[in-house]
């Protein structure tokens, strides 16, 4: 069976180390904030100006002053900071943000990713999405492997409009954990019960396979 | 003499000189930290063809959002639009122009152009529709796309605190753009929430001193919120 969001969610956030700051896009990669293992200290960056973001508030902490990227409403967890948009960026461009995850409608065995535009759909625009995929020193994608039509994001070349070229680490879908690299998506853990020929059948790009592909365990 | 002394009295005093075809930088990042009386200001004195460099364009009848209601904007220079109906309306029959520029790249912009810097080089949006027509250079190993700044005519900002020197300090992310806008506007106007006796901020909290300011106001804010979310409640403890 292929992976609900929640347990994309858990695969995700085995992918955080101790001491990382991270960036979690809207959606899946939000969610991921609920399964830190809690042996680890993990801090949230929010590009709107806010390191070390905590849990929504309850409704005596509501404050309009202190909402995340996504617009909602948030905490700051302890030992967090508040800054401008530029000082933000200066984190996200130059480097220092370990780990950035997003969504995405397409990625290429490049490792560019498509996210934020569809022509003929009304366009609502980047967001800070370009400067993160920029910017990262780890980036990962989490996508269904196909679209509902059955049609694989993974592909050879996006056909999307670009949000940047040749940055994309690793995929985390539904069915699979992939590493994009040297040209091609790498095979490295496949969801429970899901076959490597049903993988092979939605990944259109180039897709290596190595023998006994281990299941992701959670 | 006025000295320092930056307090104006009323938003007719200072929002004047804002005449048709000018750039507005404003700070915000959605409706946070938006200077609400001073879009008020500018939607009661209804100068047309405005160029308005912002993160996102407000929603209907809140925030940027009530300019659009009189076609007071010409072009929004913007991340994220479109929480707004009208936007898209004005979008698609061509009175509106949107140029969507990068977060990063947008605050940057701001920034450099409030610095003195004409542009900049960035990764980002390198090899996307953000970097067409735009000049490209290597450096080591990486490509980049050379971004202009911008400036304003005037900066609109929205602040916690101010002293009558204009010296600024934000409240929480309420911070976001504003300390960038305040640098890039020719006249820039700071709305507060509370105006203090000068010498009372701590100089070394001060977010923007008082040099890039022109002018303050104490306004009224509704400060609306745009998503609501609570933390699940558990009864277990």
């Amino acid at each position: 069976m292929s992976l609900s969001r929640e347990q994309i969610a858990m695969r995700v956030a085995q992918e955080f180390s101790d001491g990382d700051y991270v960036n979690l896009g809207i959606g899946i990669p939000t969610l991921a904030a609920n399964y830190v293992d809690k042996d680890i200290e993990v801090m949230l960056q929010s590009e709107n100006g806010l390191l070390g973001m905590g849990p929504y508030p309850t409704e005596e902490q509501v404050d309009a002053d202190m909402i995340n990227a996504g617009k909602e409403t948030v905490t700051a967890s302890k030992g967090a900071s508040i800054f401008s948009s530029a000082e933000s960026f200066a984190m996200i461009r130059g480097g220092h943000v370990d780990l950035t995850v997003l969504g995405a409608f397409e990625v290429d065995v490049s490792g560019s990713i498509a996210s934020w535009m569809i022509p003929g759909k009304l366009i609502k625009g980047m967001g800070g999405a370009m400067d993160l995929v920029a910017g990262a020193r780890n980036i990962i994608v989490t996508m269904t492997h196909a679209d509902k039509h059955g049609n694989s994001k993974l592909l050879d070349s996006c056909t999307l409009p670009l949000t940047g070229v040749n940055c994309i680490n690793r995929i985390i879908t539904d069915l699979a954990v992939i590493e994009v690299k040297d040209g091609a998506f790498h095979l490295k853990e496949k969801a429970p019960d899901v076959t490597v020929e049903e993988i092979k059948s939605k990944t259109a790009g180039k897709l290596i396979i190595t023998e006994n592909t281990p299941d992701m365990s959670f | 003499m006025a000295g320092f002394n930056k307090v104006v009295e009323s938003y007719d005093a200072a929002m004047a000189g804002l005449t048709d075809n000018m750039t507005i930088i404003a700070g915000g990042f959605g409706l946070c930290g938006i200077p609400e009386g001073l879009i008020s200001q500018i939607r009661k004195m209804a100068t047309t063809n405005l160029t308005v460099v912002s993160n996102n364009c407000g929603v209907d009848g809140f925030g940027l959002g009530v300019l659009l209601q009189q076609k007071q904007i010409r072009k929004m220079i913007s991340s994220y639009v479109g929480e707004n109906a009208l936007f898209e309306q004005q979008l698609l029959s061509g009175e509106l122009e949107v140029e969507l520029t990068p977060q990063g790249t947008l605050a940057e912009k701001m920034r450099a152009g409030g610095a003195g810097i004409p542009a900049f080089y960035t990764a980002t949006g390198y090899g996307t529709p953000v970097g067409e027509g735009k000049e490209t250079r290597k450096f080591g190993d990486r490509s980049y796309i050379m971004e202009e700044s911008v400036t304003g005519d005037f900066s609109i900002v929205k602040a916690w605190k101010a002293d009558k020197y204009g010296n600024c300090i934000y409240r929480h992310t309420a911070q976001n753009f504003n300390p960038m806008a305040a640098t890039a506007g020719k006249i820039t106007v700071v709305e507060v929430e509370e105006l203090v006796e000068t010498g009372s901020l701590n100089p070394s909290e001060i977010h923007t001193p008082g040099i890039y300011v022109d002018r303050v106001i104490v306004g009224t804010f509704e400060k609306r919120i745009e998503r609501k979310i609570l933390t699940p409640t558990t009864n277990n403890q």
